[in-house]
């Protein structure tokens, strides 16, 4: 695929998984054992042959940076293209922060006009799923389009989170609402688009300098254009998911381990590439019971493990039962503890006989909007000691020592 | 100071039989996910080595597959990096190697080429964690001129399959005895040899051309009385997958059973590095049973595992039963087969209930073997 330059926005800080992107940004958030959600996207790039990527991002962005690097995992570590991270930056009058997503390709203009491409994709960097975007611009192409919108039919209770449209029978955007209370269809924009770059290059230029505008595709490039020109909906048919909340985050991860998952992370075609420590194989021991899990490199388990998913360099030990959970990288997990329903960030060090997840339901106190569904949440660089019962429903910080017993709806 | 590091990586095994037959035994799979050649490599890298140069004669495909441009050592350099040093025709005629001292003679340009003061030599058929560093300082603080790494050997081994060393007290080398039917020692020579660069290319312009071609045997031995060479004892765990089957078997299951075993070869002295597959995290179903196993990135295991090692992207279905077995990449057990005591190549394929049942010498089928 030739003359498509992708931009990846990846700034965001997804302040709906709570304590989960209070050090990292969202795009960096673990997900499925081994990977990070920009994972995906990367990975849909360089599986459709589009190497020349930039990746803007804003928000805490240190982690992420260091696990793109120069791009190896994914191949883009190229003499030509490859992938760049566009951070916001001063320039002589004025240092800004990107204020909207289209402000942010605003601002990289420069970036994209050295390719010269044809078009450029804008995308997303924490949604999981495997589109061949070859699919998505030949469509484009097909339809004579200046912007095309994948889109996805949704459920009419969830249409008003997302961008919906309305199309005619030739799939031409006739009416787009962005985040309706009266959803006017169940045709919701993914958030990826793909323009022809000249076209779209001067509506951002002529955006930018609109004061009434917050500088965002959905709000104000999408609904503007489409009056006026050829904007199309490329409905896409396949696994997409933006893990938005606590809830579908822990229950996407969960998905993954069934039978026969919706996303297939086995897919030998559509490999996800990612950035992951060395270590070896994982072992599992003689007494225990690994169940409807999936286990990465570097796991040493020496309890059960029921429906969870477990990321590279976890310890499970003797007698400990996890169950219904997401466990982050290099958690070290003691004996004889339970562990339900509960999503435990990277670098957790949890002792002995300690429960997580435990007892009755009682409403969160911390943030009813965010934490509200029963999963008690773990922060990176934490330790509970030995012992400590957690709650249903609780949230223990980043980098908190728990001493003693939390109960249901607490946080720490 | 500056080590070059050389892996002798060309010999063939006849011990190992059919896991030989397509490959070199340092690209021999072991552990899940690695190659022989990744612990020797990887020690290398770990100790500060940034030149290795990898001779290669007996079915090198496999192993120039698998080590590539050297990228997953980050051995891809501009200065330095991976050499793969194979026998070549020359305007003088058409040579094989014809023992370790002549490879490394045929290969005199690099060590004439490079700004190295030292070289290490090992191979690439051992299992072994080891820091170097502490050999270089041992090497000076001795005031040696060659040493050699060697290790006291309990019982599991059979000395008369090793060279054994004699030490005084101060461990220099006083005799060396190969492979002998009553070994005066239980001290080992493992096959690392550190030394200045200079003295070998020397030893080696004296001893090659008049027909010395093994660099233990031929090249310092004869010498031992003039040279100081001395024994540096290594104490961690070591073994050699050449020795036979049972050997590759043994390693196979320390790895799997002792945790102290698996702690050392993969966290302690750094990593362990090999070349990278991109698969997923290992899934296990509902149906799934797995006991003191080792299950590699890939795999997805619905049925009985016990005792066994399984590499990446093997698939072990329902009702499947695998005890005691090493199950190499892209394998596939289907439902009801029972595997015990196998060690399976590559991509295999056991239908529906059938059974690969091995004794005290494990079965070994071939890559691609379809029952």
């Amino acid at each position: 695929m030739k003359n498509v330059v992708a931009l990846i926005l990846a700034g965001g800080q997804g302040t709906r998984l709570g304590v989960l992107t209070e050090k990292i940004a969202k795009p960096a958030v673990q997900f499925g054992g081994k990977y990070r959600l920009i994972d995906f996207t990367l990975s849909n790039c360089v599986n459709s042959g589009i190497y020349k990527i930039g990746v803007l991002t804003q928000y805490k962005p240190h982690l992420l940076n260091r696990h793109i690097g120069i791009g190896k995992p994914w191949d883009l570590d190229r003499k030509d293209g490859g992938v760049t991270i566009l951070q916001p930056y001063s320039t002589e009058e004025i240092g800004v922060w990107y204020k909207g997503t289209a402000d942010a390709v605003y601002s990289n203009i420069e970036f994209v006009d050295s390719y010269s491409p044809d078009y450029v994709l804008i995308l997303s960097g924490d949604h999981v799923y495997s589109m061949d975007y070859n699919e998505l611009v030949d469509y484009h192409r097909a339809k004579s389009a200046l912007a095309t919108v994948a889109c996805m039919e949704v459920p009419l209770s969830e249409a008003s989170r997302f961008g919906i449209m309305v199309t005619d029978l030739e799939n031409r955007i006739v009416e787009f609402q962005e985040k309706p209370k009266v959803p006017k269809s169940t045709l919701a924009s993914l958030g990826i688009y793909v323009f022809q770059w000249n076209f779209i290059r001067e509506i951002l230029i002529k955006d930018s300098k609109d004061k009434n505008s917050s500088h965002d595709f959905g709000k104000d490039i999408i609904p503007k254009i489409l009056e006026t020109e050829r904007i199309f909906a490329f409905p896409f048919e396949g696994y997409w998911k933006d893990v938005g909340t606590i809830y579908s985050y822990w229950e996407s991860n969960l998905e993954l381990t069934r039978p026969i998952p919706p996303f297939n992370i086995h897919d030998e075609n559509w490999r996800i590439y990612t950035h992951s420590e060395e270590m070896p194989p994982a072992y599992i021991s003689k007494d225990s019971k690994t169940k409807n899990s999936l286990i990465s490199e570097g796991c040493e388990i020496y309890g059960d493990v029921y429906n969870s998913v477990l990321a590279q360099g976890v310890e499970i030990g003797r007698g400990t039962v996890v169950k219904n959970s997401v466990i982050m990288s290099r958690v070290k997990i003691g004996d004889d503890c339970v562990i339900e329903n509960a999503i435990v960030a990277e670098n957790v060090f949890i002792g002995d006989g300690v429960k997580i997840g435990v007892g009755n339901f009682s409403e969160s106190k911390l943030n009813k909007k965010i934490y509200n569904s029963e999963i008690t949440v773990v922060g990176m660089d934490s330790v509970i000691e030995n012992k400590v019962q957690i709650g249903k429903n609780c949230v223990v910080g980043n980098d908190k020592i728990v001493n003693k017993d939390v109960p249901s709806g607490e946080y720490i | 100071m500056k080590v070059l590091g050389l892996i002798l990586a060309g010999g063939k095994s006849e011990k190992l039989g059919p896991l030989v037959y397509k490959r070199a035994s340092a690209a021999l799979p072991i552990g899940g996910k690695y190659r022989s050649i990744d612990f020797t490599l990887s020690n290398m890298v770990n100790s500060g080595i940034i030149k290795v140069g990898v001779l290669t004669q007996y079915n090198p495909r496999s192993l120039m597959d698998h080590l590539g441009s050297g990228k997953e050592w980050d051995l891809d350099r501009k200065k330095g990096g991976l050499f793969i040093l194979q026998p070549y025709i020359g305007f003088s005629g058409e040579y094989w190697y014809k023992g370790t001292a002549d490879a490394i003679f045929q290969n005199m340009t690099i060590l004439r080429r490079g700004e190295e003061d030292y070289v290490l030599i090992g191979s690439g058929d051992h299992i072994y964690k080891m820091n170097y560093n502490d050999l270089y300082l041992y090497h000076f603080s001795k005031g040696a001129d060659i040493t050699l790494v060697t290790k006291d050997l309990d019982d599991s081994y059979d000395m008369r399959e090793y060279g054994s060393v004699v030490v005084d007290d101060n461990m220099r080398i006083l005799h060396f005895h190969e492979k002998v039917e009553n070994p005066p020692s239980r001290k080992a020579f493992l096959g690392v040899y550190f030394m200045n660069k200079h003295l070998l290319m020397e030893l080696l312009y004296s001893t090659v051309p008049n027909g010395g071609n093994d660099l233990l045997l031929d090249v310092i031995l004869p010498r031992i009385n003039e040279l100081n060479v001395y024994a540096y004892d290594f104490k961690g765990y070591w073994r050699n997958i050449k020795k036979g089957v049972r050997e590759y078997f043994k390693i196979n299951m320390d790895i799997v059973c002792d945790r102290n075993v698996r702690d050392e070869l993969f966290y302690e002295n750094g990593k362990v590095y090999t070349k990278i597959k991109d698969f997923p995290p290992a899934k296990f179903t509902a149906n799934s049973s797995v006991k003191n196993s080792i299950v590699a990135d890939g795999c997805i295991i619905s049925g009985m595992v016990e005792n066994s090692v399984i590499f990446r992207g093997v698939i072990v279905k329902a009702g499947a039963k695998v005890e005691n077995s090493i199950i190499m990449q892209g394998t596939v057990i289907e439902e009801g087969a029972v595997v015990k005591n196998a060690i399976m190549d590559k991509d295999c394929l056991i239908r529906e209930g059938q059974k690969v049942i091995g004794d005290f010498e494990p079965v070994i089928l071939e890559k691609r073997t379809t029952i």
